[in-house]
């Protein structure tokens, strides 16, 4: 008898998470999108990898630094005014797109490659692309290997789940090179495998290894090869479907590009704002309503670059000449000086 | 005397089976609501529910195949290769190693020699206390990552090698990934084992020592024609429990490279962004797993267990 009182009892609570579930999804359906989510919340929560020094780091102060953290941060300030209104969340290559597509993650900036599958299958949507890489290896000095070539029959570490596992195969396969390959899920432990010595080489994005090597127990033993096996441009990324959502952060990207291009820091933002310059008043929101149609403030740009900072202050800060990467911005570049970076008009 | 029976209401049998048709009516509500908020998020993603991408080409390569595959191959081909890589080392655990080292740690737990009972309590204690995946990591890095470089490869005897690169005898060779697994599964399990075995000795009576011993056996003999058998009723259902734990614990694999079963479905799922159907996947092959183990093992106990006369 119990049984059946038992049963009685948790109908009312399922019927009640029933009407839960039946609820929830209809605002996400009428209402505009994510942005809501995210305005009432607060707060923004952020997918990073968290293991990668010079995108996203824990520091020994316990704050998170990179240029895929500071990406996030000028969400926020956009948004809140707030740099700091944010809860990151480590992901690991496996873990990250199903964070997106169930929205655990508002988004998704964790040096991930934009890919065609994953544009369609796998339910993401790209925002503008913030470092321009390429996939290398890096091996020891003393290994003797000099190009992708002398990897025959080797083993090379990877890491699964990442784009570098396939275009390793497709690269191998190309040149009829048979290798080994050895393929981890968690990065840390990738690496440690090479350092161990089991792996004669190791690949990740060009950057990725720099960044790495910095932390192998001899960064000066190992070397990375010239050869770059792939083109690899990271963007940071939302759910399908939130189509103001990704315009936000798509315009928050891009505010940090217009931002070099008008020779605005956040040094000069706030007297800037008193220039007679057209292109930059609409920019700051001093004149015009271009934040409107984000359904942020109109000042939204002049928020993201008081905080932040345009996008070579960014990058200066995280991986330039001052930092332990000192690496070159090469692609990286605005596209006036030879680079990729371009900004559609802010009009 | 018919007003003597109760209203249906106050009928156990009608309640009975009322209930039944209750929790079946709900868990029917249940499973359709999950599917369809499953199917309007996915829906919402632009994604459709489906196993068409099995036949899409895989485009990652394995580094341990026991059948031919490139990264050409489909994702169907992949997953073949790890549910083998996953039955290499469950079987070679289970059948082999895992029962012989259970056994014997087991029967010196209770032997006469002290230093014989000591090793394996020690053994015993170390193995049951401390996480199985630490242990792995420990038999990856500290064991098998520490052998010699490949160059320098230290040769045994001239037909057993090792190095960095793993174990060769002349007609097979193990990888670092694979050997750090099958021993990291086979001492964590045996050690469980271990302790059944000593609690299935101990619960056959005295009596039955003492009534062997008198039949003048020597105490190899008592143990092997007489307790053992006897104790194998008790330690069979508890052995059962630890066979199958030995074959999902192999999915921590992962943790250290080997390519089974669990690491080539998380590769597929995410290049694919197909996680319910690849969970769904595994979900099918470890419960296929376990069953059959559990079938196995339930004759197995049938033919131990004493016949009534």
């Amino acid at each position: 008898m119990w049984k059946s009182a038992w049963i009685l009892a948790i109908a009312p609570l399922i019927l009640t998470l029933a009407a839960c579930s039946g609820e929830s999804s209809q605002t996400t359906n009428t209402a505009s999108d994510r942005t809501d989510t995210v305005k009432s919340r607060r707060q923004l929560i952020c997918g990073v990898s968290g293991e990668i020094p010079g995108f996203s780091f824990v520091g020994t102060d316990g704050k998170y630094s990179g240029i895929d953290v500071d990406v996030c941060r000028a969400v926020a300030a956009a948004m809140f005014d707030d740099p700091n209104a944010i809860e990151f969340r480590n992901l690991n290559a496996k873990e990250r797109f199903t964070a997106v597509q169930t929205g655990e993650v508002d988004i998704l900036s964790r040096n991930t490659t934009w890919t065609l599958s994953r544009d369609t299958s796998v339910g993401l949507e790209f925002a503008p692309v913030v470092f321009y890489d390429g996939q290398a290896i890096m091996v020891r000095k003393t290994s003797n290997i000099k190009s992708l070539a002398d990897l025959k029959d080797k083993a090379i570490c990877v890491q699964t789940g990442t784009t570098s596992e396939q275009n390793l195969a497709d690269q191998m396969r190309k040149r009829s090179i048979t290798y080994k390959p050895v393929v981890f899920e968690d990065v840390n432990i990738t690496f440690a495998t090479y350092a161990e010595g089991r792996c004669d080489g190791v690949t990740a994005d060009r950057s990725a290894l720099v960044s790495r090597r910095t932390n192998l127990p001899k960064p000066e033993d190992n070397v990375i090869l010239d050869e770059v096996i792939s083109s690899e441009p990271l963007a940071p990324a939302v759910a399908k479907g939130n189509t103001n959502w990704n315009n936000i952060v798509k315009w928050v990207v891009y505010a940090l590009v217009k931002a070099e291009e008008l020779g605005i820091t956040s040094q000069n933002v706030a007297q800037m704002a008193n220039t007679n310059d057209p292109d930059i008043k609409r920019f700051l929101g001093t004149e015009g309503n271009l934040g409107e149609g984000l359904g942020l403030t109109n000042d939204f740009a002049a928020r993201v670059i008081k905080h932040v900072g345009n996008y070579a202050e960014v990058y200066d800060r995280n991986l330039g000449p001052k930092t332990k990467f000192n690496l070159a911005r090469g692609q990286n570049q605005l596209w006036s000086k030879g680079g990729l970076l371009y900004s559609p008009p802010f009009r | 005397m018919t007003n003597d029976k109760p209203p249906i209401w106050r009928d156990h049998r009608f309640w009975q089976i009322t209930a039944q048709f209750i929790a079946v009516f709900l868990a029917a509500i249940l499973v359709t609501i999950l599917w369809s908020n499953l199917n309007r998020n996915l829906q919402q993603l632009g994604i459709q529910f489906g196993f068409d991408f099995l036949k899409q080409q895989a485009s990652f390569d394995i580094g341990e195949t026991p059948i031919t595959y490139k990264a050409t191959d489909t994702y169907t081909r992949a997953l073949w290769v790890g549910l083998i890589n996953s039955l290499r080392v469950a079987i070679a655990g289970i059948f082999f190693f895992t029962t012989i080292v259970g056994i014997t740690s087991g029967i010196a737990r209770l032997s006469d020699n002290w230093l014989v009972r000591n090793i394996s309590l020690i053994y015993v204690e170390i193995f049951r206390n401390t996480p199985l995946l630490l242990q792995l990591l420990f038999w990856y890095f500290a064991v098998f990552l520490s052998f010699p470089k490949v160059e320098n490869k230290v040769s045994l005897w001239g037909f057993i090698s090792f190095s960095q690169n793993g174990i060769d005898l002349p007609w097979v060779h193990f990888s670092p990934e694979f050997s750090a697994l099958l021993l990291g599964l086979i001492f964590y399990t045996g050690a469980f084992i271990a302790e059944i075995v000593r609690g299935g000795i101990q619960s056959v009576p005295k009596g039955q020592w003492e009534a062997a011993r008198s039949l003048g056996l020597k105490p190899g003999l008592v143990m092997r024609l007489v307790v053992f058998p006897q104790a194998l009723r008790v330690i069979i259902p508890p052995l059962t429990s630890q066979y199958l734990n030995l074959t999902k614990n192999s999915s921590l694999a992962i943790a250290i490279g080997y390519p089974d079963i669990y690491f080539v479905a998380s590769t597929t799922f995410n290049q694919t962004g197909r996680a319910v159907e690849v969970m769904l996947l595994l979900m099918l092959t470890y419960l296929t797993f376990s069953l059959t183990i559990s079938i196995i093992m339930n004759l197995l106990n049938r033919t131990v267990q004493i016949t009534e006369r």
